[in-house]
């Protein structure tokens, strides 16, 4: 049975049309990322999955509950992370804990415990009578990825877990999530514009732009269907005869004439010959196709290029994230 | 379907936050208080109203200032829980919109009556010695205005889109409710011109003034049952609105 079942799921705002009739299923005990530039409709959907929005049509089954029809049932059975923090500043950490295990109903016995246990989880316990207006950002995420899962949800919806981190708090987060949904079987659905983040932690991955779902698999699955290898040539190419060479499957000039990529089929067995072929060359880089690639061959633009790692947005983080 | 474990959680939690803003807490105190001593001190000397001396005579009113400012700027304060994304955790706690509701009323409810007791407790010591057999009345009373008016501010604020909306709030709904209730004045004097006896019989908020001022002072304008009925009535609709209120917001991006 699919954890999530959604068809042609669309919202509106007037005439903008922030999700445009998206259908995807997501199996139990997954972890399935929606990956997408700001903007793309990641939110808006993660928000009508968790009854905080509604679709202006379409349907969503989640944990076996129609989204429209049955909300409360939907909301016992998830948690969500959001991607601005909410947990409350002027409660402590335990407090805000507390505070949850008493909306999700958990007698006081049971939640003292999994309070305690969430967290050691999570590496508060030493803080956790602190307020929250004296946490880091990444103690707030912490906190937050604590809360979400307090009361053993079957589904969790993760909206950009380590927006605005660093590196560092950004790598241990991946490694709860990873052990906790592997654990428990928790079905975690994440959005994220981060390429690394959706590589390295979904089991699959729908790509999103402007609304649509563009494609969708498994990271490998994503990369095969654009080729394998990518080689990277500086220097005085010959563009009519690029478009010879037959195992050449797609060629993107760099914006700035300074490189191309070639997208090419076993560059390793084809490579010398494509080389002797290409004009004149200052230097030549291979590697492995990313999602990145991916994501520019299916969308026509990189996941980069929509500016979200603009200085502005930068800053707007920080500040949402303190 | 309301889960009262769910009311008090919320409750709970306005409590706490209460007693840790110090500053708002401090801040609320200062305008009563300024116009008690000054407004009512400069007054009073020169003025009597109904052969009470001006200071005694507006204290009920003050007292009902106090209520109707912390109880609706409570309810219109959701606005920023909206905003900065807190209350995004209780809406998606499988607990009904009611729940939520009344949970936050009885929160506003709570943090007024605090301020409104000290008050209370001041003007006893500075201004009016009333009879103390009517205190558990008085406080009666000043909870039924509270749950009016925090109601009235939740509707408010459940229904703003902005914070900008705050100085609209002041002017055309806490000024106005303020004026008319007749704080300030005799709203059963004969000299009263037509206009301003006509309104402050539709402002709820008169009835919560008499009934004060009859406890406190002696001296009411309307039979004392009519301004509990219209209190309750208020509230009751008000509360009718925030519910439905509550039910229909969703969250603002």
């Amino acid at each position: 049975m699919a954890a999530i079942e959604i068809k042609n799921l669309t919202k509106k705002y007037g005439d903008f049309t922030a999700v445009n009739g998206i259908s995807f299923s997501i199996k139990e005990g997954e972890i399935f990322g929606l990956l997408g530039p700001n903007g793309a409709g990641k939110t808006t959907t993660i928000s009508m999955l968790s009854t905080l929005l509604v679709p202006t049509s379409g349907k969503a089954i989640v944990a076996g509950h129609d989204v429209m029809k049955e909300p409360l049932e939907v909301r016992r059975n998830i948690g969500i992370v959001f991607q601005e923090p909410s947990v409350d500043d002027l409660l402590t950490g335990r407090e805000n804990l507390q505070l949850h295990a008493m909306l999700y109903n958990m007698d006081e016995e049971t939640a003292t415990e999994r309070i305690n246990e969430m967290l050691e989880l999570v590496d508060l316990k030493d803080k956790a009578d602190n307020l929250v207006r004296t946490y880091s950002g990444g103690m707030r995420r912490r906190l937050e990825i604590a809360r979400g899962l307090l009361h053993t949800p079957k589904i969790l919806f993760l909206d950009e877990p380590t927006l605005g981190l660093d590196p560092a708090s950004r790598r241990s987060i991946w490694n709860y999530i990873e052990n906790i949904t592997k654990e428990k079987r928790i079905t975690t659905i994440l959005t994220t514009h981060y390429l690394e983040e959706a590589d390295s932690l979904c089991d699959r991955i729908a790509i999103i732009d402007k609304g649509k779902i563009v494609i969708e698999g498994t990271s490998d699955e994503l990369k095969n269907t654009i080729g394998e290898d990518v080689v990277r040539i500086r220097g005085n190419v010959d563009k009519k005869r690029l478009q010879k060479i037959k195992c050449i499957k797609k060629i993107s000039f760099d914006s700035n004439g300074k490189y191309v990529d070639l997208i090419v089929e076993n560059a390793a067995r084809n490579l010398q010959k494509l080389l002797s072929m290409v004009g004149e060359i200052e230097s030549v880089e291979v590697r492995r196709v990313s999602l990145d690639d991916v994501f520019l061959h299916y969308t026509g633009h990189s996941i980069e290029e929509t500016g979200n790692d603009s200085v502005f947005s930068r800053i707007a983080t920080y500040r949402t994230t303190r | 379907m309301v889960s009262i474990k769910g009311i008090y959680a919320i409750w709970l939690r306005e409590v706490k936050v209460y007693f840790r803003e110090k500053e708002r807490v401090i801040a609320s105190f200062i305008s009563p208080l300024l116009w008690l001593f000054i407004f009512g001190g400069g007054l009073g000397g020169s003025i009597s109203m109904n052969g009470v001396d001006y200071q005694k005579f507006i204290f009920p009113g003050i007292l009902t200032m106090s209520v109707l400012f912390s109880s609706i700027f409570f309810g219109v304060y959701i606005i920023w829980d909206r905003k900065l994304d807190f209350l995004k955790e209780v809406l998606v706690a499988p607990v009904s919109r009611s729940t939520v509701f009344f949970g936050k009323l009885f929160g506003g409810i709570t943090d007024s009556m605090i301020q409104g007791l000290v008050l209370l407790t001041l003007g006893y010591i500075f201004f009016v010695q009333f009879s103390l057999i009517n205190l558990i009345p008085i406080l009666v009373v000043m909870v039924l205005i509270a749950w009016s008016m925090v109601a009235l501010g939740l509707v408010i604020g459940a229904n703003m889109s902005t914070q900008e909306g705050f100085g609209l709030v002041q002017n055309f709904v806490i000024w106005p409710l303020f004026f008319f209730s007749g704080a300030l004045f005799d709203v059963g004097s004969s000299a009263l011109p037509d206009f301003l006896k006509t309104l402050s019989q539709f402002d709820p908020l008169t009835y919560g003034v008499d009934a004060l001022r009859s406890l406190i002072i002696g001296y009411g304008a309307f039979p004392f049952y009519l301004d509990i009925v219209v209190l309750i009535a208020m509230g009751v609709i008000c509360s009718y609105l925030g519910v439905i209120s509550f039910g229909r917001m969703q969250q603002i991006k």
